[in-house]
Order: structure tokens, then C-alpha cells, then sequence
């Protein structure tokens, strides 16, 4: 039986005090857990194939210096094969410290941490303001908040398009900034606006997902702490620091780690509002080794490949270093 | 469920109030916090509606460069541009390959992921924490070290071009996200209801087809729906792999109206207000629920 009662008494694996040997085990842990197994096949299967796969086939990719040159490829009916090399860790070497790597990649990793930084704070900022307003009594919430979700409503790539006719040299907003006799900067041309633009449309559409969610939050705070925090005199201020934030703990680690993470491979937003050429100092490291992969002539598969993995790397150490602090604050909630 | 709904919050009563008294209720403003409640608000409100009005707005211009010049199209509003995409460019194409894509992805993903959801919300088996650990990373792979390999995979496969490369790339983020997101609902039904299913006779696979699944439609209607707008929404893969342009979607599709030599913004407006009416009034009829869900999702654990 291992439905819902080695969980109810939370019986740890360890609590069992003699210790059978590594065959017996998992047989018993078959039998004992064969619904369960049977039951993640699917996502395992799922997982294996069209994850780990090509994750492993991307590993070994970075390893050769593989591109669109000597990759098997077919020309009408002929049909070439693959003549790319295996040349070890020469791809991370040339990106990581080769002449070209602060042009190449260390000045793309800077502005990604940036980038990623910025935004999630101004998500989560933004976020947690419209989402304390609307949880106050008010005429017309819900009218405000079908408004405010309706960045998230629409298909990112309809917007960013939207973005990048109101950004244009004589678009819009440069109108409007004239008419107010303020600078009409480049946004879609000169590198600081490209960046400040890229953020800029970045935190639009990403506010709305961090104000529901933390909206959720607020609303499942109880209600009677705050009662309690104002009967012992507690200020607007401490009632926010004290009541509020704790409240939110669960909520805005989840948020602010997926957060980090969808920001930090943010695709769409770069790639859609320079196009797949422009703007090459405002590339991020997934658009960059897009570009590296896909946009130029040659194709350089192994390095994009190469990009892939350093990327993965970064994700996969921040999260972990998340966790262990989760931890330690005891505010795991995922 | 015991996420509180915004509904329910909303129906809940003001906080009690001492009636009578000079100093104000709690929870009560002044009329200036109210003035900059209502202020802050319709700001950011117009700032959420900016764009998307003005995208409408710009769609009923005739030409292409009327973006330039926005007062003139007041005078010479016309639904032209939408009868040039809807009958001489290839949108029901594109509709029709951003259906099959998302519908795919929809039902192969919700389905895969749904018993593993179960699994990891009712039972702890060894490899548990590995599971969660793996779902979790999943989310942090960076497109760019999938597309490479998945382009040479399906070019072995010959599977470039076609649908199906489109919905499995989009199933390596949607099934484990929607295990996750469906783990989060199943951890909002009480046990109880499995263990009285257990006690009647049902198998654990029983249990959950039986009972559970149907509890759970709601969560599942946000799983189908997150990963519905996730495969519309793709734009680097279906960039890559979709060659012909009569199997664009529409992300592919509306990025033709916008060459480096030439755009057609007006077209590319209409074009864009045609995609996100249909799926922004189906995005409101769902939303709560999808709050719902996302913060079960985010605060159970």
C-alpha cells in the first residue's frame, strides 16, 4: 500500500532499522512501489527520450566542432555525411578564454546576469505593488484587474511586435517624448536604449504572471494576523514587514526562482524585438548562441551546443544554491 | 480547495468594524489614499492596455507606414487590412498548423503528465526527490542546448518541417511543467477520498481514474490550457525547424510581415489583433481558474 499512509505517519526510508542487502532492497522496492514506477513511466519515457537524449547528443556535440559545413545534410538527392571532428574541450576553451572571449561571451554573460537581475526585481517589485493595491477594498478591482492580466493574455510575440512599432524612430513614443520636448532616444539602435528597451518590454509582460501569483499569496495571508499586529499598534509599515512579506514567503520563492529562471532564457523577447540579426550587443546568451547556431553562415552547431551547456551550468548551480538557502531559511515551498 | 479563489476573498466580509467610532475602520483609506489607489491603478492599467490598443488602432490604417503619423488614421479607418490577411496571405494555414501544434502538445502533455502529477503528490517512492529535482531543472533548459541536437535528430529522422517536431520539442516543456503544476491540484484533494476508494477495492490505478481524475478537471483544464498558450507562444523552435511557409504558425507566420527590407506593419497589425482577440477573451473565461491553479501549484507543498 503506498498510497497516501507512508505519508500520512511521514516515515522516512531511513526509519527502518535493518538494513537487507542491495538485491533484496530493490526487489522489495519493486513490489512495494511498482504503482508509483508504473505511474512516472510515462514522464520518465518522456524525460529520456526527448531530454536527456538530445542533452547527451548536445554534450558530445560541444566535444567536435561540428557546423552546418561538415554536418550530415542533405543537397537534393545527395545525401553527405557528417565529417565533423572530435577536438575535446577546444570549444569551451575558445569561448571561455579564447582572444574573442570577453566580445563573445563574457560581455553577453554580464549583461544576462544584468538583465536577469533587473528584471526579476522590477517583476517582483511591480508586481508586489499592483498586487497590494488590488487587494484592497475598491470600487472597480475587478475591471482593474482584467486590465492589468491582459499582458499576459495576449501571445507574447503579438505584443513584442506592438512594442517594436511604438519603439521604432518615429514611432509613438518618440512622438509623444517630442511632443513633451524630451529626448527622442534610438531605442532600437543605439546599444544603452536597446538594453533599457529590452527591459523595458520585459518587465510588461512579465509583471502580470508575478501580480496574480502574489495576489494568490496576499489573499491566503489571515486575515486576523493583521488584526492582531494593529491591536498591539503595529504601523502600516511594520504590518507589511512583519505580517505581509513572511506571508508571502512561499509564494515569492517559487516566483522568484522560476522567475530567474524563464528571465534568464527569455528568447522570445530579444530575439523578436531586434530581429534575428540586430542589436548585437543587447543579445543575451540564449539569443547569442541562437545567432551562433542559426543565424549566420556557416552554422556553428558545436559552439551554440558549447553556449547550451555553459548556460545549463549556470541555471543548474544557481538553483541548487537557491535551494540550500531555502533551506536554511526553512522556506522551501516547492 | 483550500487556495482561496480571488472570489472568495472578494465575497468575504469587511474586516469587522468598530461602528460608531470617530477614528476610521480598519482597512479604510482617506479619500487621498483612494484617489492614489485609483490613480496608481488606472496607470498601470493604460500602461497594460497601451500596446495592445495601440496595435489595434494602427490596424485599421490603410498603409504601411502609417505608424508614422498616427492622427491620420482617424480620417480613413478601414477594415481593409483584415480582408487582404484574412483572403490573399496564408493566416488560415498558420491557424490551422498553430492548432494542430498546440492541440497536440495540449493532449500528449496533460495525459503524460497527469499520472506522474499523481504519483508525486500521494506516494514517496525511492527516486522521488530526483524526480522533482529533474521536473524542476527541466524548466531551466535554455533552448539553445536543445535546438542543435533535436535539428540533428530530426534530420535523421526526417522530421524537419513537419508537425510533429513541433510537438515534441514543446512537450519537453510542457509535461514536466504540467506535472508540476498538476501535483500542486492533486495535493488540494484530500487523501481521504483515496483511502476511502482503497478500502472499497480499487487499485491505486483504480483510485485515480476513477476518483481522483474526476476531481480534478479543473487542475487538469489549467494544465491543457498553460500548455495550450505555451505552444502558441513558442517562437525558437518553430523559427527553426518550420521550412514551409504554408506550415508556419503564427509566430513564424506574423514575423513574414517584417523583413529587413520591407514591413508591413499594417497587415502584420491586422494580423496580430486577429490572434490575440479569440485567445485573450478564452484567456478571461479561464483566468481565475488559472490563478487557482498556479497558486495551488505555488503554495502547497
Amino acid at each position: 500500500m503506498t498510497v497516501a499512509i507512508d505519508r500520512a505517519t511521514g516515515k522516512r526510508r531511513g526509519d527502518r532499522a535493518p538494513r537487507p542487502g542491495l538485491g533484496r532492497r530493490i526487489r522489495h522496492g519493486c513490489q512495494k512501489h511498482w504503482y508509483a514506477y508504473a505511474m512516472i513511466a510515462p514522464v520518465v519515457a518522456v524525460l529520456g527520450g526527448i531530454v536527456a537524449y538530445p542533452l547527451l547528443r548536445g554534450v558530445y556535440l560541444t566535444l567536435t566542432d561540428a557546423n552546418s559545413l561538415n554536418s550530415a545534410r542533405t543537397i537534393g538527392v545527395n545525401h553527405i555525411d557528417a565529417t565533423y571532428r572530435f577536438i575535446g574541450l577546444d570549444n569551451y576553451k575558445d569561448i571561455l578564454f579564447g582572444p574573442t572571449a570577453y566580445d563573445r561571451f563574457w560581455s553577453h554573460f554580464l549583461w544576462t546576469v544584468f538583465w536577469t537581475a533587473a528584471c526579476v526585481v522590477l517583476h517582483y517589485a511591480i508586481g508586489l505593488g499592483l498586487a497590494l493595491m488590488l487587494d484592497q477594498k475598491l470600487r472597480g478591482r475587478t475591471v482593474y484587474r482584467l486590465l492589468l492580466v491582459l499582458p499576459w493574455a495576449v501571445p507574447t510575440f503579438v505584443t513584442v511586435f506592438s512594442w517594436r512599432i511604438m519603439l521604432a524612430d518615429s514611432g509613438v513614443l518618440n512622438q509623444l517624448l517630442g511632443a513633451l520636448h524630451l529626448p527622442q532616444p534610438q531605442w532600437l539602435e543605439d546599444t544603452f536604449w536597446q538594453r533599457f528597451a529590452a527591459i523595458m518590454v520585459n518587465t510588461w509582460c512579465g509583471v502580470p504572471f508575478m501580480m496574480l501569483s502574489l495576489l494568490g499569496g496576499l489573499q491566503s495571508i489571515d486575515s486576523s494576523l493583521y488584526e492582531a499586529a494593529e491591536m498591539d499598534g503595529a504601523t502600516a509599515w511594520q504590518r507589511f514587514r512583519h505580517v505581509t512579506l513572511p506571508g508571502l514567503r512561499s509564494v515569492s520563492s517559487t516566483v522568484v526562482l522560476l522567475g530567474v529562471i524563464w528571465t534568464f532564457n527569455q528568447f522570445a523577447i530579444i530575439f523578436l524585438l531586434f530581429g534575428p540579426t540586430g542589436a548585437p550587443d543587447a543579445q543575451i546568451l540564449v539569443t547569442w548562441a541562437y545567432y551562433l547556431g542559426f543565424g549566420q553562415q556557416p552554422r556553428d552547431f558545436a559552439q551554440s551546443a558549447a553556449y547550451g551547456v555553459l548556460l545549463l551550468s549556470v541555471l543548474t548551480v544557481f538553483t541548487s544554491f537557491y535551494f540550500r538557502w531555502l533551506k536554511r531559511n526553512d522556506q522551501l515551498a516547492v | 480547495m483550500s487556495t482561496p479563489t480571488l472570489e472568495m476573498t472578494e465575497a468575504a466580509p469587511a474586516p469587522a468594524a468598530a461602528a460608531g467610532r470617530r477614528t476610521r475602520r480598519r482597512g479604510e483609506r482617506g479619500p487621498l489614499g483612494t484617489a492614489l489607489l485609483h490613480g496608481g491603478l488606472t496607470a498601470a492599467s493604460l500602461i497594460a492596455l497601451a500596446p495592445v490598443a495601440w496595435l489595434f488602432y494602427l490596424s485599421l490604417g490603410p498603409d504601411k507606414d502609417d505608424y508614422l503619423h498616427p492622427g491620420k488614421i482617424a480620417d480613413k479607418l478601414t477594415i481593409g487590412n483584415y480582408r487582404f490577411v484574412l483572403e490573399h496571405t496564408a493566416f488560415f494555414d498558420w491557424f490551422r498548423s498553430t492548432m494542430i501544434v498546440a492541440l497536440g502538445t495540449t493532449v500528449i502533455g496533460v495525459f503524460v503528465a497527469a499520472t506522474t502529477g499523481y504519483a508525486v503528490s500521494r506516494m514517496r517512492f525511492p527516486g522521488y526527490k530526483q524526480l522533482m529535482w529533474v521536473l524542476l531543472l527541466t524548466q531551466a533548459f535554455p533552448i539553445a542546448i536543445l535546438i542543435v541536437p533535436m535539428y540533428e535528430i530530426f534530420g535523421e529522422l526526417g522530421l524537419i518541417d513537419t508537425y510533429w517536431s513541433l510537438i515534441i520539442v514543446n512537450c519537453t516543456t510542457a509535461v514536466p511543467y504540467s506535472a508540476w503544476l498538476l501535483k500542486g491540484y492533486f495535493d488540494t484533494i484530500p487523501f481521504e477520498i483515496d483511502e476511502a476508494g482503497r478500502v472499497d477495492g480499487l487499485s491505486p490505478f483504480g483510485t485515480f481514474f476513477r476518483l481522483v481524475l474526476p476531481l480534478a478537471r479543473p487542475g487538469l483544464a489549467v494544465a491543457a490550457f498553460y500548455n495550450f498558450i505555451t505552444a502558441v507562444g513558442e517562437v525558437a523552435f518553430a523559427t527553426t525547424f518550420m521550412l514551409d511557409d504554408s506550415k508556419y504558425t503564427f509566430a513564424v507566420g506574423l514575423q513574414t510581415f517584417v523583413s529587413e527590407h520591407d514591413a508591413q506593419w499594417n497587415y502584420m497589425a491586422a494580423t496580430a489583433v486577429l490572434i490575440a482577440i479569440p485567445v485573450t477573451v478564452f484567456f478571461y473565461l479561464v483566468q481565475k481558474n488559472l490563478v487557482t491553479g498556479l497558486t495551488a501549484g505555488g503554495t502547497k507543498g
